[in-house]
């Protein structure tokens, strides 16, 4: 053996993974490639081109559905960020006793509830209200599912804040809405912003749940998306997959980065 | 300047049911004074300290500060500020903004704020750190511009949570000595958390020995020294040997307390000493020697300076102490 | 403060989730929705068809359906389990730095929109996508393979879905091992094997097993995969569920179905819990 034992340096498993994040990525950069391919037969290669993204962006219905995306997204995210914020702040330092545990069962059921389930039961309940007011219902139940999304970082930042700083600010004279303004929110703001990034993103990402409860006039890009793959493998398809892939990819990055500022107290 | 009476607190937990933090306490801490609560932890000096501060309000009886009862007043109505043991500045505020903060929060004019700041940072000798960030400070800079911050604001009393526990041993003896000159310049009451007798001694003006909810003794640093009233705190402060009164042919449930520096050792020769015994184990320090002596029942350890006449092992040597020196104790 | 999250929640999840245990029991409008008539309809369709004089007959079809699903279900599961724990080991025994951008690399993925990720591999597996004309460049086959529209296919969606999902809690709990228990084990001379056996693997099952009702659960309801790689031929209970809002118009055998899949993965939480604490005492 060259190399003295090392139990941290196990055979094979270093390539195992990079094998898996080639395996994870791969199909992702295959569609990019696909995306510039001039060539309207998809799997011949004739020369970088973006006249497909050019058709896309001319294609009146896309930018019907971009819009609608957009327009439920960002309700949504200033709905679902808002009740997330005042429910963490709740559950970490409000005196709950019993509710704990029904609250944070509560919040997580659109986590653990599969989603085709919360998709119809969302369709029903809106049909049974009689609501069909397209882009309302829309906004409602991606609001619903953006919470815990939106939930996750803050709660997370505020348990490690710990409560020692808000006591020396109440300690220093500061009342219950100054020190929410001076010192808690300062310090929440990075959470904040990755918990709305999430409900952006997951919102302007859902599929299922928009396509049950979505009508005629409100179709969400995703599902106009899925319409097109239906139909068949085009290159419009991937110009337009690759459009929302380099959305995901942007917003989700800068959540993650976001939420992961540890390094102030 | 402060007055606890009857105090008690209990914690009601889903782990662990109730637990009694503090057991009716009544207390003075007058103005201008260096207070310190002492004891061995779970003995409640930092629930007693929270409740002063008005983190917690107590389960019965009365706290007054300045003669105003403020057992229901909030931390932000009392004039009263604290040094937390984690130092608790805030990350995303410079020094001055620290030290600032109370202030705003009292609503003075800026210019009034910006003077009131260089006065604390030079109190606590930080002038020049500014506009330095927290995390850019060392843990003593640190400790000092917590001690600024809550010193800025002008309270009637300073609460300190065992602030020296996370320094080294020569920054811990420096920092004592400032905290007790920044007590005499300010002249505001201190009131002081720690489990280190050493460190309560050397800068209290009086302390309340702790334990299990309770007070167990008050008075000066030497008054206690030199006259515990139990067991616990002769062997708390201090090293004291704790002698069975039997053994001195006393009575049988009585305890007698001597300071082992009080013992004196010689050679038998027939005078009447307290006590006979056999040198078990000698240990040079220096200055002192420590002499570990068997008696019939128990055993003293004996403090000599400059022993002239080192014993050894084995020796057998009579023990005696002045009748000052010794404490009676019954509990 | 939170009323609006307990309030909404409840509302817009709690209360559609009894609406539709209602709806379960009602009847099928032709046209879409429900009418009045309070049956068991819905829940004997699982079972039974009627016949053309109103007999039960059984069939087997859903049941099928539903046996295929939890069958791909827990083959997802085991095999994200199987190449999620190597690679969560992997990345425990990096320094810091690369721990972190490991798992920033593994975790983004799960993050990117469903659709498009389970799209590319139409791209590939089709007759005319990359796998095959990569095969045939090289000489392997001559036809293309029929890569697509199998289990096999969906297997392969479900599991490029879920694996990032998997890696995270077992991480999470392979960090909290303290090394020192490690090195004890292999200074009494135990192999790889025992070390993983013995010392690894019983303080790593608790996130396992997170991980695993992680993948389960959504697995199990997953409708992209079976629609997009299955080609919508072969039905699994999220594509069925959907049919039955939309083509098929049976809005309580839908709410049926629903009310069963959510049973379930109630089921496996519970039963997860209960053995938790046990396990945690144990320890």
């Amino acid at each position: 053996m060259s190399r003295p034992f090392d139990w941290r340096h196990t055979p094979g498993f270093g390539t195992l993974t990079a094998a898996i994040l080639v395996f994870l990525y791969a199909p992702l950069v295959i569609l990019v490639v696909y995306a510039f391919n001039a060539s309207r037969m998809v799997t011949i290669w004739q020369g970088f081109s973006t006249h497909w993204f050019a058709a896309i962006a001319r294609n009146s219905d896309i930018r019907g559905a971009a819009e609608n995306s957009l327009i439920i997204a960002i309700v949504a995210t200033i709905a679902a960020t808002l009740i997330a914020l005042a429910g963490a702040l709740a559950l970490e330092r409000g005196n709950l006793t019993f509710g704990r545990g029904l609250v944070t069962g509560m919040v997580a059921m659109p986590l653990v509830v599969p989603e085709i389930v919360v998709a119809i039961t969302t369709l029903v309940f809106f049909s049974a209200l009689g609501m069909h007011h397209g882009l309302l219902n829309l906004m409602i139940a991606h609001t619903v599912f953006c919470i815990p999304f939106a939930l996750l970082p803050i709660q997370a930042r505020l348990k490690d804040m710990g409560g020692t700083l808000e006591e020396a600010g109440r300690d220093l004279y500061a009342s219950e809405w100054k020190l929410f303004r001076r010192v808690t929110l300062p310090l929440l703001a990075p959470a904040i912003g990755a918990g709305a990034i999430m409900a952006f993103v997951i919102s302007l990402d859902d599929f299922l749940i928009s396509m049950m409860v979505s009508s005629a006039g409100s179709t969400t890009l995703p599902v106009y998306v899925y319409g097109m793959m239906r139909l068949g493998v085009t290159p419009e398809v991937n110009a337009i997959s690759t459009i929302l892939l380099a959305i995901s990819v942007v917003f989700v990055a800068s959540a993650l980065l976001l939420g992961r500022k540890r390094r102030a107290a | 300047m402060i007055e606890l009476t009857g105090v008690s607190k209990s914690f009601t937990t889903k782990d662990v049911g109730t637990v009694a933090a503090l057991k009716g306490v009544s207390l003075r801490i007058d103005g201008n004074e260096f207070f310190t609560l002492l004891g061995p932890s779970g003995c409640g000096k930092t629930t007693l300290l929270r409740l002063i501060g008005g983190f917690e309000m107590p389960s019965t009886g009365a706290i007054r500060i300045d003669d105003l009862d403020v057992a229901a007043l909030p931390p932000q109505k009392r004039p009263v500020n604290t040094v937390f043991q984690s130092y608790a500045l805030f990350p995303h505020m410079t020094v001055a903004g620290n030290v600032a903060f109370g202030l705003e929060m009292c609503g003075w004019k800026k210019a009034d704020i910006d003077a009131r700041v260089k006065e604390a940072l030079a109190l606590v000798r930080l002038d020049g750190f500014a506009t330095r960030k927290p995390t850019q400070l060392s843990g003593g800079q640190q400790q000092r511009v917590a001690l600024a911050r809550a010193l800025a604001p002008k309270p009637k009393v300073l609460l300190l949570d065992e602030p020296l526990s996370a320094l080294d041993l020569k920054l811990r003896k420096e920092m004592q000595g400032e905290l007790k000159r920044l007590q005499r310049e300010t002249g505001i009451t201190f009131v002081l958390v720690t489990h280190d007798q050493e460190e309560a001694l050397a800068m209290s003006d009086r302390i309340a020995v702790m334990r299990d909810g309770l007070v167990l003794q008050v008075g000066t640093p030497k008054a206690i020294y030199d006259n515990p009233n139990s067991r616990f705190v002769a062997d708390f402060i201090g090293e004291a040997n704790l002698v069975p009164g039997n053994v001195l042919g006393r009575d049988h449930g009585m305890t007698v307390a001597v300071r082992p520096e009080r013992v004196t050792l010689g050679r038998l020769n027939g005078h009447g000493a307290r006590a006979k015994g056999e040198v078990a184990g000698v240990t040079f320090l220096g200055l002192d020697t420590l002499y570990e002596i068997l008696l019939d029942g128990a055993r003293v350890r004996a403090r000599v300076r400059d022993a002239g006449e080192p014993f050894q092992a084995g020796d057998t040597v009579a023990v005696d102490w002045p009748d000052t020196a010794e404490r009676e104790l019954l509990h | 403060m939170l009323a609006p999250a307990v309030l909404v929640i409840g509302v817009f999840m709690l209360i559609p989730m009894f609406i539709a245990l209602a709806y379960s029991f009602m009847t099928a409008d032709p046209y879409g929705g429900v009418q009045a008539p309070f049956t068991f309809d819905a829940y004997i369709q699982f079972l039974y068809q009627r016949d053309f004089d109103d007999s039960l007959i059984f069939a087997s079809d859903y049941i099928l359906i539903i046996a295929r699903s939890i069958y791909l279900a827990v083959s997802t599961t085991v095999i994200c389990l199987a190449l999620g724990l190597p690679v969560a080991w992997y990345i425990v025994c990096q320094s810091e730095e690369r721990r972190r951008v490991l798992l920033f690399l593994i975790t983004l993925p799960f993050w990117i929109n469903t659709l498009i990720r389970t799209y590319c591999w139409i791209l590939i597996l089709r007759d005319e996508g990359l796998a095959n004309k990569l095969l045939c460049a090289l000489g392997i086959i001559a036809d293309p393979l029929p890569l697509l529209y199998n289990d096999g296919s969906i297997l392969l969606g479900l599991v490029y879905t879920f694996l990032p999902f998997m890696v995270l809690p077992i991480y999470s709990t392979l960090e909290r091992i303290d090394s020192r228990l490690i090195e004890a084990a292999y200074d009494l001379y135990a192999s790889r094997v025992a070390v993983f056996r013995r010392v690894i693997w019983p303080l790593a099952k608790p996130g396992a097993l997170a991980g695993a009702t992680l993948v389960f659960a959504p697995a199990l309801g997953s409708f992209l995969a079976p629609d997009l790689l299955g080609g919508g031929k072969k039905l699994l209970i999220g594509s069925l569920i959907q049919m039955q809002f939309t083509s098929s118009r049976n809005w309580p055998f839908g709410a049926a179905l629903s009310i069963a899949i959510t049973a379930v993965i109630l089921l496996v939480i519970i039963l997860r819990s209960w053995t938790a604490p046990k396990r945690e005492a144990q320890a």
